[in-house]
C-alpha cells in the first residue's frame, strides 16, 4: 500500500493565544508548536499500522516553511518512510488542499489520511477539498478503518452514533479519536529519522480565496457566582431568572 | 443570485440544525438583497415548513437513494441545484454532514469557504464573517474574496424563529451520480439529543470515582432533559462511552447550559466547552481551574450537591 499522510503544525494545546499587529496576526512569541494531534495520534499511527500489516510505504506531507521540518522529522521518527514539504505558507484550507492536490495528483496513493481538523483553525475543510480536487471518495471523522483486498470498511462518527460504510479503491479520509492509539517515538526511530529523505518541493501556482483579516478574543466570563452547596433552589432560580437557560 | 441552504434530514424530518441554517440563510439573503432557497435531498415529510423559518422557496429531490449520505453524490446534486437557481452563497450546518460537504462544494464551485461560522457577514468591505478558532479561544474574521462562497453554521448560534409561512415544495430535475461510498449501517442511540445539537448538557469526570456512580448524573440529566457528557480521562478508562467525551480531542459543544460535576477543567477540556452560554461547575476543590471559566460555581461534594440539584429542579419543574 502506498499511503500519504498530510500533517500540519499547530500551537500546543496549552499555548497562550494572543495577537499582534493590531490583532491581524497570531502572536507566535514563545509559542511551542506540535504536530496537529489528529494528524499524529490517529491518522499517522493508523497509516503505520496498515503498512506494518500489509507492507508498503507511508509518506508524510506538510505545506509550510523550513521551521516545520522539526514536526516532519517527528513523523519520520514515528515510522514514516519519507517526507515531502511543499515550500510555501499554508494560508487557507483551499490553498493548502490545492498545493497537496498538485503534488499528489500523479502519485497514485492508495489512501490519503488527514486529521479530522487542525486544533488551531478547526476547519475540517482540507479533506473534502482535496478529495474533490483529486476526484476521490471521501470519508470524514473516521474512528475505525479496516482494509482488505482493496476494499475499506470505515466507521464515521456522526451525531449520536456511527455510520459504517464500504469504499472500494483509493480514497481520502479524515481521522478522529478511536482510529488508533497514540505512539511515542523511540530512540531508534529518532536516530533513523535523521537519515530518511525529506524532499522539499516548490509550490504550485494556486488561488487563495479566503484570508483572516482580524482576530478578537472572546469576552471573558464576568466572574463566577458561588452558590452554597445546600441551596440548590437558589441555583435553579438563577438559571431560570438570571441566566434564562431553563 | 440567491442563497441556497442545504437542509439535512433524519428519519424523514428536517434536522434542527438545518432550521437554524435556513433562519440564518434568510438573514444573509436580506443583507445581500436576494432570496433564501432551501434544498432538501431525500425523504422528508416536513420540507415545506422550512418556509416558516425563512425559505422563500423549498426545492426537494425526493429520490430515496439520497437518504444514504455520500459527500461525492450529495455535493454534486447541491451544485447542480445551486447552478439552476444561480446561487452564489451556499449554507450548510456545521455537522458531520456539513463538514463532509463543505470542502467538496468549495472545490466544485471554486468558492471560498468558512466552516463553523458564528455570526452574520459584514458586506461593507467585501464579505467577511466570523468563526471560532483556536478551539474556542479566539474569533477570527475571514474575508472571502471569491464570487461564490460556502459557509457552515456552528450549531446553537442562532435560534430559529417563525418568520414566514409553510411553502409548497418544488421538485427539480437533477442527475444523481453513482455513489462512491456504500453505507452499510447507521448505528445511532435513539431517544437522546446528540451532544453537538444538545441545548442542555450534564457532564462528569474523575470526581465520580467509578462508573457505577453515574446514576446521579443520569437522574439530573433526565430531570433537566439534558444530554450526558464526560471528560477525557473517564472515556479513556472506559467508564463512559467515547462519544460522550467533550473537549479538545472529543466533541466540541456549544449548549445553552453546561453543568460539569467533578471535572477540574483542564485547558483541553475547556477547549471543547468554552463556547457554552452558561457554565455551572460543581467541585469540592476550590482551586479547580474550571471555576474561573464558570458562570455559577458550587464548592462541595458532588455526591451531596448533584442529588440536591436534581431535587430542586424537580420541585421547580413541578411548579411550572
Amino acid at each position: 500500500m502506498k499511503i500519504l499522510v498530510c500533517i500540519t503544525k499547530t500551537p500546543e494545546t496549552t499555548a497562550k493565544i494572543a495577537f499582534t499587529d493590531g490583532n491581524k496576526e497570531f502572536n507566535k512569541d514563545g509559542v511551542q508548536y506540535i504536530m496537529n494531534p489528529y494528524d499524529e495520534w490517529y491518522a499517522l499511527v493508523r497509516a503505520l499500522e496498515l503498512k506494518e500489516a500489509n507492507g508498503g510505504t507511508v509518506t508524510v506531507l506538510n505545506v509550510g516553511d523550513s521551521s516545520n521540518d522539526i514536526i516532519i522529522r517527528k513523523g519520520l521518527a514515528l515510522g514514516a518512510d519519507d517526507a515531502v514539504r511543499i515550500d510555501t505558507d499554508a494560508l487557507s484550507a483551499y490553498q493548502t488542499a490545492a498545493q497537496i492536490s498538485a503534488y499528489a495528483s500523479d502519485k497514485s496513493y492508495d489512501l490519503i489520511f488527514l486529521g479530522k481538523e487542525s486544533i488551531d483553525y478547526n476547519g475540517s475543510e482540507v479533506g473534502g477539498l482535496l478529495a474533490e480536487m483529486l476526484s476521490l471518495p471521501y470519508v470524514s471523522y473516521v474512528s475505525h478503518l479496516e482494509v482488505s483486498g482493496g476494499v475499506s470498511t470505515v466507521s464515521r462518527d456522526i451525531e449520536g452514533g456511527v455510520e459504517v460504510s464500504e469504499v472500494s479503491g483509493p480514497f481520502v479520509l479524515s481521522a478522529a479519536k478511536g482510529l488508533a492509539e497514540q505512539r511515542i517515538a523511540n530512540m531508534k526511530g529518532i536516530m533513523m529519522s535523521k537519515r530518511k529523505p525529506l524532499t522539499v518541493v516548490p509550490p504550485a501556482d494556486v488561488e487563495n480565496p479566503v484570508e483572516v483579516v482580524s482576530y478578537t478574543l472572546p469576552e471573558g466570563k464576568s466572574g463566577v457566582k458561588m452558590i452554597a452547596p445546600d441551596d440548590m433552589q437558589e441555583l435553579v432560580r438563577l438559571l431560570h431568572e438570571e441566566a434564562k437557560v431553563i | 443570485m440567491a442563497v441556497l441552504v442545504y437542509a439535512e434530514t433524519q428519519a424523514n424530518k428536517i434536522k434542527k440544525a438545518s432550521l437554524e441554517c435556513v433562519f440564518y440563510g434568510n438573514k444573509i439573503a436580506e443583507i445581500l438583497g436576494t432570496e433564501c432557497i432551501a434544498l432538501v435531498l431525500g425523504s422528508a415529510s416536513d420540507a415545506g415548513d422550512l418556509g416558516i423559518y425563512g425559505a422563500s422557496r423549498v426545492i426537494q429531490v425526493s429520490d430515496s437513494s439520497l437518504d444514504a449520505f455520500d459527500s461525492s453524490v450529495h455535493s454534486d446534486v447541491v451544485v447542480q441545484v445551486a447552478d439552476q437557481v444561480s446561487a452564489d452563497t451556499v449554507i450548510l450546518a456545521h455537522s458531520s454532514t456539513g463538514k463532509s460537504l463543505i470542502g467538496r462544494l468549495a472545490a466544485k464551485m471554486k468558492a471560498g469557504s468558512v466552516s463553523g461560522v458564528v455570526g452574520l457577514p459584514n458586506v461593507d468591505n467585501g464579505f467577511t464573517v466570523d468563526k471560532s478558532v483556536f478551539s474556542g479561544k479566539a474569533i477570527a474574521s475571514y474575508l472571502i474574496k471569491s464570487d461564490k462562497r460556502v459557509l457552515s453554521l456552528s450549531g446553537n448560534s442562532f435560534k430559529p424563529e417563525a418568520i414566514g409561512a409553510a411553502v409548497a415544495v418544488e421538485s427539480t430535475d437533477v442527475t444523481i451520480p453513482a455513489s462512491t461510498v456504500k453505507v452499510l449501517e447507521v448505528k445511532r442511540e435513539e431517544g437522546i439529543v446528540p451532544l453537538p445539537e444538545a441545548e442542555l448538557v450534564v457532564s462528569a469526570g474523575r470526581g465520580m470515582k467509578g462508573p457505577e456512580n453515574w446514576g446521579i448524573i443520569e437522574d439530573l440529566a433526565t430531570v433537566l432533559g439534558a444530554t450526558t457528557a464526560c471528560s477525557r480521562p473517564v472515556a479513556d478508562i472506559g467508564w463512559r462511552p467515547h462519544h460522550e467525551h467533550v473537549g479538545q480531542t472529543g466533541v466540541a459543544i456549544k449548549p445553552n447550559l453546561y453543568i460539569a460535576a467533578g471535572i477540574s477543567g483542564a485547558i483541553q477540556h475547556l477547549a471543547g466547552v468554552n463556547n457554552s452560554k452558561v457554565i455551572v461547575v460543581i467541585n469540592k476543590d476550590p482551586e479547580a481551574p474550571f471555576f474561573k471559566a464558570a458562570d455559577y460555581g458550587v464548592e462541595g461534594d458532588l455526591f451531596d450537591v448533584v442529588p440536591k440539584l436534581t431535587a430542586a429542579l424537580k420541585e421547580y419543574k413541578s411548579s411550572i
